[in-house]
């Protein structure tokens, strides 16, 4: 089967153009790229019925070599007759838009900014903290704190043998071994 | 019985157009007649299933014409069982729309656009299950698109607008990669007919088949909202209202599925984009699970979890095995039910208190304990806790991953192990927020939400009345969900011969292709 050139070169500029419109947030330039990129499409479907120039249809002398093949034309106007029902529908949609917010632009989604914000929170809380962290010279404080929980940690041992104490004076002075020294 | 394969499709087409003639206010003859038609579309679907699993597919080739020309309506097992399921949850979601209807002031003005464009919905979702060709699946799609636009932005308002207009653009785009994958396809292969298309595509190039079969699955996975192109689901669907998010949850994404399974089965068998899938599959899972577990609202954490767990049925559409495809079939019914019993679960709870912001709602195990038990059935189930069908779905994905035996199928095993892990945590969350600790009192310390005054009316608000209509309607589709557990074996055995059909293919191809 033969391609011609032209229909797809077409249909590849046509969806070029109506691809950046369909990118951007107005309504209206949506819907443009949108028909736009419908006809990119037609022209596609109507350079798969074959070279142009024939009719469509089988009638008494003709054969079947020289006529187009009519399907995709049938598919092309049943495409064309869907957009023409959706660009109403999105029209009546930019209308409304207009007619609330006074412009048709398509706002982002409200709680996908919240969960962005959320993580920015986080963010913003973690390197506060860190920063204040840093400024109590956090060196310091954590060698103190080291020390701190060393000392509970005997003192709790030490208890600990003293609750132990049986009378057993031999058992008791074994038990009361001076503690080690921390390294 | 051929001639019933169209009335999934024509009965509620009819029901809109009555809807129409009976002009916009919603009365008792309206309502009647919607439910009962739903009703007899369920028992349509159910004798399609019993005899598709008897006999074979059914094809219809509408007006006559010699198979590959006219336009053919196909039900074979899979087609039969999701119809079936879809049938049962539209007409009970449609009974607790009415419930929602009655409380909320009784078929006022802009809510009256809900009973036609819902019938279309149920319509443009049939047909998706029956088309037998590819035109008619866009078509299918498309009459579903226009309906859940006018769904998912009915009443207008500001915040329903924005969440439309990302879902409408997001469609619309993938309308259009849609039709580039026909023409593709149609140029490659010279028909449109699935049947024929199985027939012919072996003999396409490799290349040219592959770029057919990419074009189609991106289609395919922005509809089943699969991972890189998924973002839009959770934009879109919370805002709407509770039964037309319950039913986007449930079918929309469910015919994505429907149709990637299609697609690698019967037009591209020998799934030799079975590791891109795997990929796809893990990163759903995962990442949405990840999103999931980030929110606040219910109705988000719900849309995420939908996202993860699409993963699965894609896992087992890409081992591709005859146990693969099995899974991922009873997974796709027992998801359908369990996220729409959620969905509506969690519009009750908007109803009774008027928000499902989990910071502000608390003590509802106490104040509506069967509330808290219409969530806390369905919720498990989702997290796959055995007695319930979402343990069986699991199972069976997760047993034909572990044959496979590879490395991708392991690293699957493990994606999923964690993400049903990870929903089990969501779900704990969403309890101890909403259901198990006590009411939080919002004082006016809490201003950083743009004044305390509203989060204080949210919490001294008197709960609701929930209509009893919607309470029926939300705890049949509970007990749908456990009937799944009691009929385990015919389920998995039905599954079981629907993927054997699939990849035999021939018994479709013969039905439709046969005069």
């Amino acid at each position: 089967m033969t391609v011609s050139a032209t229909l797809l070169t077409c249909a590849a500029v046509l969806w070029f153009v109506g691809g950046n419109l369909i990118i951007t947030r107005s309504l209206t330039r949506v819907l443009m790229g949108i028909i736009v990129c419908g006809n990119g499409v037609n022209l596609f479907l109507l350079a798969a019925s074959g070279p142009a120039g024939a009719p469509p249809l089988l009638y008494p002398g003709t054969s079947k070599s020289a006529m187009s093949d009519p399907l995709p034309q049938a598919i092309v106007l049943t495409a064309v007759v869907i957009t023409l029902g959706t660009t109403a529908f999105v029209l009546a949609m930019a209308y409304r838009s207009t007619q609330l917010t006074g412009s048709d632009f398509v706002p982002d989604d409200l709680a996908d900014h919240q969960v962005a914000l959320r993580a920015q929170l986080t963010a913003e809380r973690a390197r506060l903290r860190e920063e204040r962290e840093r400024e109590e010279r956090p060196k310091e404080r954590r060698d103190l704190r080291r020390e701190l929980r060393r000392r509970i940690r005997d003192a709790r041992a030490y208890q600990a043998r003293e609750a132990d104490a049986s009378d057993d004076l031999w058992d008791d002075v074994l038990g009361a071994d001076p503690p080690e020294e921390p390294q | 019985m051929n001639y019933l394969v169209p009335l999934p499709v024509l009965l509620p087409l009819a029901v809109c157009g009555w809807s129409v003639v009976l002009g916009p206010r919603v009365t008792r003859l309206h309502r009647v007649l919607s439910v009962a038609m739903l009703a007899a579309v369920v028992a349509i679907d159910l004798i399609l299933l019993i005899e598709a699993d008897r006999h074979g597919p059914l094809a219809v080739h509408l007006g006559d014409y010699a198979p590959p020309l006219g336009v053919s309506l196909v039900a074979d097992r899979l087609a039969g069982l999701m119809l079936t399921v879809s049938g049962v949850v539209t007409l009970i979601v449609l009974l607790y729309a009415f419930g929602q209807d009655t409380a909320e002031g009784g078929g006022s003005a802009p809510f009256s656009f809900f009973h036609p464009a819902y019938q279309i919905l149920v319509a443009g979702v049939s047909l998706c299950f029956l088309a037998g060709d590819l035109v008619n699946l866009y078509v299918g799609f498309e009459i579903m698109l226009m309906a859940s636009f006018v769904l998912l932005t009915v009443g207008g308002t500001q915040a329903r607008l924005r969440a439309g207009s990302t879902y409408v653009i997001v469609s619309l785009v993938s309308s259009i990669v849609f039709l580039a994958g026909i023409a593709a396809t149609y140029a490659a292969a010279g028909t449109v007919n699935f049947a024929q298309l199985a027939v012919r595509l072996p003999d396409v190039p490799l290349g040219v088949r592959t770029f057919s079969e990419v074009l189609l699955l991106t289609v395919f996975g922005v509809k089943a909202a699969a991972f890189p192109v998924s973002a839009w689901l959770p934009d879109s669907y919370p805002t709407a209202p509770a039964p037309v998010t319950a039913v986007f949850a449930g079918l929309l994404t469910k015919v994505g599925v429907y149709c990637v399974i299609r697609a690698e089965t019967l037009l591209f068998p020998g799934n030799r984009l079975s590791a891109v899938l795997m990929a796809i599959a893990c990163a759903s899972m995962v990442i949405g699970i990840l999103g999931a577990v980030a929110q606040t609202d219910l109705k988000r954490l719900l849309s995420f979890c939908l996202v993860s767990h699409i993963g699965f049925m894609l896992f087992g559409v890409a081992l591709g095995t005859r146990a693969g495809i099995g899974g991922a079939i009873v997974y796709t019914a027992h998801h359908i039910t369990v996220q729409t019993t959620l969905f509506l679960a969690a519009g009750m709870l908007e109803r009774r208190y008027g928000t499902t912001e989990l910071t502000r709602l608390g003590g509802t195990a106490r104040s509506a304990p069967w509330l808290a038990a219409l969530w806390f059935v369905p919720a498990m189930n989702l997290a796959g806790i055995p007695p319930l069908s979402g343990f069986i779905g699991k199972l069976g994905v997760m047993r034909a991953g572990a044959a496979d035996g590879g490395d991708w199928a392991y690293l699957l095993l493990a994606a999923a192990a964690v993400t049903s892990l990870l929903t089990l945590y969501a779900m704990a969350k969403v309890w101890n927020l909403a259901f198990w600790r006590a009411a939080p009192v919002h004082g006016p310390e809490d201003g950083e939400e743009g004044g305390g005054g509203v989060a204080t009316a949210v919490a001294v608000r008197a709960p609701a009345k929930i209509p009893g209509l919607m309470t029926a309607a939300t705890a049949a589709l509970v007990g749908l969900g456990l009937t799944y557990t009691v009929l385990a074996t015919p389920l998995t055995g039905l599954a079981d011969r629907s993927a054997a059909e699939l990849l035999d293919r021939a018994p479709y191809i013969e039905a439709v292709l046969k005069p």
